[in-house]
C-alpha cells in the first residue's frame, strides 16, 4: 500500500517542477503571443483541429512571409480544452500571462461555454476575447462589453440575413407576405436564441413562422418532419448542431421535402454536416461567413510558403480549404490585422491586450485592403468601432453539390439597424445586473 | 512511533462532544485552516486561485453533498449536477429579483430551493433502491436542464440563456478579485464542512448509516425511514445547491444550464468513489485527485513533451496515465483515498514496527 509513496521527495520534486514552470518569466523577446485554447481530442476534435490548424498556419505564414508584423514575430502555445469549460478556464489562466515575456494578444477559444466562463476574466485581465461567428449576441455592444468581440456575425444577424436572402429569392422583401417558413431548432439555449428575432421579422414582413424544436442530440426527427410536411412551408431554416444536421437532411428526403429549400445556419454549414447525409444533402443551402475551397491567393500562398515547406499544422492535408480550416485562417487574418492596426498607433513592439483591443476596435477592412491580403471574397468587408464589436453582419450562401460547397450568392447583409435596439436593450440589462457603467463611445479615439 | 495518540483522557462531557478528540487532529486542522485563510491569499497567484483552488473547493463541497446521500444514507444518485443547477439559478434569481438581497443569504436560499427539488426527486427512494433509484434521479438531471432552458424566466430572458454572477459584495467588502473569490469559497466550504461533520455524528447521521446498512432492520428498530431518506435528499441537495451557486458565481462567472450536465454528475460520483464513501475528508482527497491530477499531468506534458509529441497524442497519453492511476488506486484500496490516509496514519503510529 505504501509503496506508491516510498519516495515522497521524488514525487514532491516532480510536482514542484511541473507547477514551478508556470510562473517562469524569461527575457522579453520581440514577439507577440497567442494563447491557444485548442481542442484536438474529444467529440469536437474535427472542428478544433481544422480551426486551430488554419489559425496556426496563418500565424506561421505571416512569420515566414513578412517576418511577423513590422518585425514583431508571432509565437503561440497550445493548451488542450477538449471543449470542456473547466479545462478552458484552466488553460486561460495558465496562458494569459504570455510566453517567455511575449505578451498575450487575445484569446480565441471557439467554444461558447469557455467564452462565457472567461467573459468576466477577460475584462478584468484586459485581454480581448474573440468569439468569431458566435458568442453572446449582446456583446456586440462594445460599450458594455469592452473586451468581447463576436466578430463578423452574431446570431441575430445570422437569421436576419437568411430572411433577407429568402426575400431576395422571392423577388423582394414585400413578397414575403403570406409565405410559410419553418425553423427547426436545436433544443438548447443556442437553438432558441434567435427565436424572438424570427418572430419579430415574421411580424414585420408578414410571413407565417412555425418554430419546431428538436431535442438534443436530434438523431430522431420523424415527427418533426411529418409536421413540416403537413405545414408545406416554402422554406425550412435549419438551426442545427452536430448529428442533428445530417439526420434532418435524411429525414427531409424521406418525407419528401426538397433539400434546396432547406437553409442551414452557421453551425450547419460545414462538410461534416452535409457529407454524412450522402445523396440526401445534395442541393442543401447554408450560410457561411467565408467560402470554403483554396481558390484565394492567401490560401494558395499558405500552401506554398507554409505547407509545402513542411511547417503546416494540419495532419490531414486534404482538410486544407475546408470550412473550419478557412474559418481559422479568417480568424488569423482578423487577429493579425488588429495587431497591425494597434502597432500603427502604439509603436512597433509587442503589445498588451489593452492595446490590441484598440486595434480590434479600429479594424477597417475594405475591398482594397482585402485584395492586398489576398482574401477578397474570403473575408467580408469589416469595420469595427467602440460600440460595434461585430463589424460585418453579412453572409454568403453556399450549396452542397454532393461533394463540396459551391458559393451561390454574393454577400447578403443583415438588417443591423433593426437589431441594434434589441441588442442594446439586452446589454443594458446586463450592465444593470452587473453594476457596469457603459463606456461613452463618443469619447473614445 | 511517529506520533502517539494514547494518554489523552476525556474528563468532561464537553470534551467528549468535541468534533476532533485528539489534539493532533485539532492541531493539524488549525494549522491547515490558518494556512488556507491567512497565508495562501498572499502567496497564491491568479492561476492558483481561479484555475485550481476554487474549482477544487467547490467540487469538494459537491462531493460532500453527494457523499451524505450516497456514502452515509446509501441512496445512490446521478442527479447531483441538476441540484447544483437549481442552486445556481435559484441564487441568481433571488439576488436579481429581491432588491438588497445579501449575497450569502441568496446562496442559502438557493440551497433551500435545491433541497426542495431534491426532496421531490427523492420521493421514489421510498419504494425503489439501487440502480432503479439511479435511473429516477437521472430523470432529475434531464428534467432540470430542460426546464431551465425551456423557460426564459429562469435566466431573466437572457437571449443566450445564461446567468451571470452579480457583484460579489458582502457587507461592503468586494470579493470579486481572484483572492477574494477564493476566500469567499473557502469560508463557505469550511462552515458547511464543519456542519456536515456534525450532522453525521448526530442522531440523524446514525439513522442514515442504519438505513444504508439495512433499511428493513432500521425500520424494525424504529427509525422513521421516510423522514430519514427525505432528509438525506434535502440536506444533500442543499449542499449541492450551494456548491452550484459557488460554481456559477465564484468560479465561472457566467454559466449556461448545459454546464450542469450528466458528465458533471458523473464527475461528482467519481470524486466520492475515489475519495471514499462515508467520509468527510475523502471528498477533499477525491476532488484533489480528479481536479488537480489532470492539471498536473497537463502541465508536466506541456513543459517536457510539447513539440516532441503531437499535441493530440499527448492529450490521449495523459488520459491513459490518469485512467491507469485510477485503476491502480482502486485496486490498491477499493475504499478510496480516505481509507488510504487512515492506513497511513495507523502505520505511522506503530512505526517502525509493522504490526
Amino acid at each position: 500500500m505504501l509503496s506508491i509513496i516510498k519516495k515522497p521527495s521524488a514525487l514532491i520534486g516532480a510536482i514542484a517542477l511541473g507547477l514551478g514552470f508556470l510562473g517562469g518569466v524569461a527575457q522579453a523577446a520581440n514577439e507577440q503571443y497567442f494563447p491557444l485554447q485548442s481542442y484536438r481530442v474529444g467529440p469536437y476534435a474535427a472542428g478544433g483541429t481544422g480551426f486551430f490548424g488554419g489559425f496556426i498556419d496563418y500565424l506561421q505564414y505571416v512569420n515566414l512571409k513578412e517576418g511577423g508584423v513590422n518585425g514583431v514575430k508571432f509565437t503561440w502555445s497550445e493548451c488542450e480544452t477538449e471543449y470542456v469549460v473547466e479545462k478552458g478556464v484552466e488553460c486561460y489562466e495558465r496562458l494569459k500571462k504570455g510566453l517567455n515575456g511575449a505578451p498575450a494578444a487575445a484569446t480565441n477559444p471557439l467554444s461558447v461555454g469557455i467564452a462565457y466562463a472567461t467573459l468576466d476574466r477577460s475584462a478584468a485581465d484586459k485581454l480581448p476575447l474573440i468569439t468569431i461567428n458566435h458568442g453572446r449576441t449582446d456583446s456586440t455592444d462594445g460599450s458594455v462589453f469592452p473586451y468581447v468581440f463576436p466578430l463578423q456575425l452574431n446570431p441575430y444577424s445570422e437569421v436576419s440575413a437568411i430572411i433577407n436572402y429568402i426575400g431576395d429569392k422571392s423577388g423582394g422583401l414585400d413578397k414575403l407576405k403570406g409565405k410559410k417558413i419553418v425553423t427547426l431548432f436545436h433544443g438548447s439555449p443556442y437553438g432558441k436564441e434567435t427565436n424572438p428575432i424570427l418572430e419579430l421579422l415574421a411580424k414585420k414582413y408578414g410571413f407565417q413562422l412555425t418554430l419546431i424544436e428538436v431535442p438534443h442530440p436530434g438523431n430522431e426527427q420523424q415527427s418533426q418532419w411529418l409536421n413540416i410536411r403537413r405545414i408545406k412551408p416554402d422554406w425550412v431554416i435549419l438551426r442545427g448542431w452536430g448529428v442533428m444536421n445530417p439526420v434532418a437532411l435524411k429525414t427531409a428526403q424521406k418525407t419528401g421535402f426538397p433539400a434546396d429549400h432547406i437553409i442551414g445556419n452557421i453551425w450547419s454549414n460545414s462538410e461534416e454536416d452535409a457529407a454524412p447525409a450522402g445523396a440526401a444533402a445534395k442541393g442543401f443551402i447554408s450560410i457561411t461567413t467565408h467560402p470554403s475551397g483554396t481558390n484565394f491567393p492567401v490560401l494558395q500562398d499558405i500552401d506554398k510558403t507554409v505547407i509545402k515547406a513542411g511547417k503546416g499544422n494540419l495532419q490531414d492535408l486534404k482538410r486544407l480549404g475546408t470550412v473550419y480550416y478557412n474559418l481559422g485562417v479568417v480568424n488569423g487574418i482578423l487577429n493579425v490585422e488588429a495587431v497591425r492596426v494597434a502597432q500603427a498607433r502604439f509603436g512597433k513592439r509587442p503589445l498588451t491586450g489593452e492595446e490590441v483591443r484598440w486595434g480590434f476596435e479600429n479594424i477597417k477592412l475594405d475591398d482594397a485592403k482585402l485584395r492586398q491580403l489576398g482574401a477578397y471574397g474570403l473575408v467580408q468587408p469589416l469595420k469595427l468601432s467602440c460600440s460595434d464589436h461585430e463589424g460585418g453582419g453579412a453572409v454568403r450562401f453556399q450549396q452542397w453539390d454532393g461533394k463540396q460547397w459551391k458559393v451561390i450568392s454574393d454577400w447578403v447583409q443583415a438588417d443591423r439597424k433593426l437589431l441594434r435596439p434589441i441588442i442594446e436593450e439586452s446589454s443594458h440589462k446586463y450592465a444593470k445586473e452587473k453594476g457596469i457603467t457603459p463606456r461613452d463611445c463618443s469619447k473614445e479615439s | 512511533m511517529i506520533y502517539r495518540e494514547s494518554g489523552q483522557f476525556v474528563t468532561t462531557y464537553g470534551a467528549d462532544r468535541r468534533i476532533f478528540k485528539l489534539w493532533q487532529q485539532r492541531w493539524a486542522l488549525y494549522t491547515l485552516l490558518g494556512f488556507a485563510f491567512a497565508v495562501v491569499p498572499f502567496i497564491g497567484n491568479d492561476y492558483w486561485f481561479s484555475a485550481i483552488l476554487i474549482p477544487f473547493l467547490v467540487l469538494s463541497l459537491a462531493g460532500l453533498g453527494l457523499n451524505l446521500l450516497t456514502g452515509y444514507a446509501g441512496q445512490i444518485s446521478l442527479g447531483s449536477a441538476a441540484f447544483m443547477a437549481v442552486g445556481a439559478f435559484a441564487a441568481y434569481n433571488f439576488q436579481l429579483r429581491i432588491e438588497g438581497m445579501p449575497l450569502l443569504l441568496s446562496f442559502v436560499l438557493g440551497g433551500f430551493t435545491a433541497a426542495m427539488v431534491g426532496v421531490v426527486f427523492g420521493l421514489p427512494s421510498l419504494r425503489i433502491k439501487g440502480f432503479y433509484l439511479l435511473v429516477s434521479t437521472l430523470a432529475a438531471q434531464f428534467f432540470v436542464t430542460w426546464v431551465l432552458t425551456q423557460f426564459g424566466w429562469f435566466s431573466n430572458y437572457n437571449s443566450s440563456g445564461v446567468i451571470t454572477a452579480p457583484p460579489l459584495v458582502i457587507a461592503g467588502y468586494d470579493f470579486s478579485s481572484p483572492a477574494g473569490r477564493y476566500l469567499l469559497t473557502l469560508g463557505v466550504v469550511t462552515v458547511l464542512a464543519f456542519l456536515t461533520r456534525n450532522i453525521v455524528r448526530s442522531e440523524l447521521g446514525r439513522h442514515w448509516m442504519a438505513v444504508r446498512d439495512m433499511d428493513t432492520a432500521a425500520a424494525v428498530i424504529g427509525i422513521p425511514i421516510l423522514k430519514t431518506k427525505l432528509l438525506a435528499f434535502a440536506i444533500s441537495s442543499f449542499l449541492l445547491g450551494i456548491a452550484g451557486a459557488l460554481w456559477a458565481f465564484t468560479y465561472l462567472g457566467t454559466v449556461e444550464p448545459h454546464g450542469f450536465d450528466l458528465s458533471r454528475s458523473f464527475q461528482i460520483l467519481f470524486i466520492i468513489i475515489i475519495g471514499g464513501m462515508g467520509s468527510i475528508l475523502g471528498n477533499f482527497l477525491g476532488a484533489a485527485f480528479i481536479v488537480l491530477l489532470p492539471i498536473l499531468l497537463s502541465n508536466l506534458s506541456a513543459n517536457f513533451l510539447a513539440g516532441v509529441v503531437d499535441p493530440g497524442q499527448l492529450e490521449n497519453l495523459q488520459k491513459i496515465i490518469f485512467g491507469a492511476l485510477i485503476i491502480f488506486f482502486l485496486i490498491k484500496e477499493p475504499s478510496g483515498l480516505a481509507r488510504l490516509w487512515q492506513l497511513l496514519r495507523e502505520r505511522a503510529r506503530i512505526w517502525p514496527q509493522r504490526f
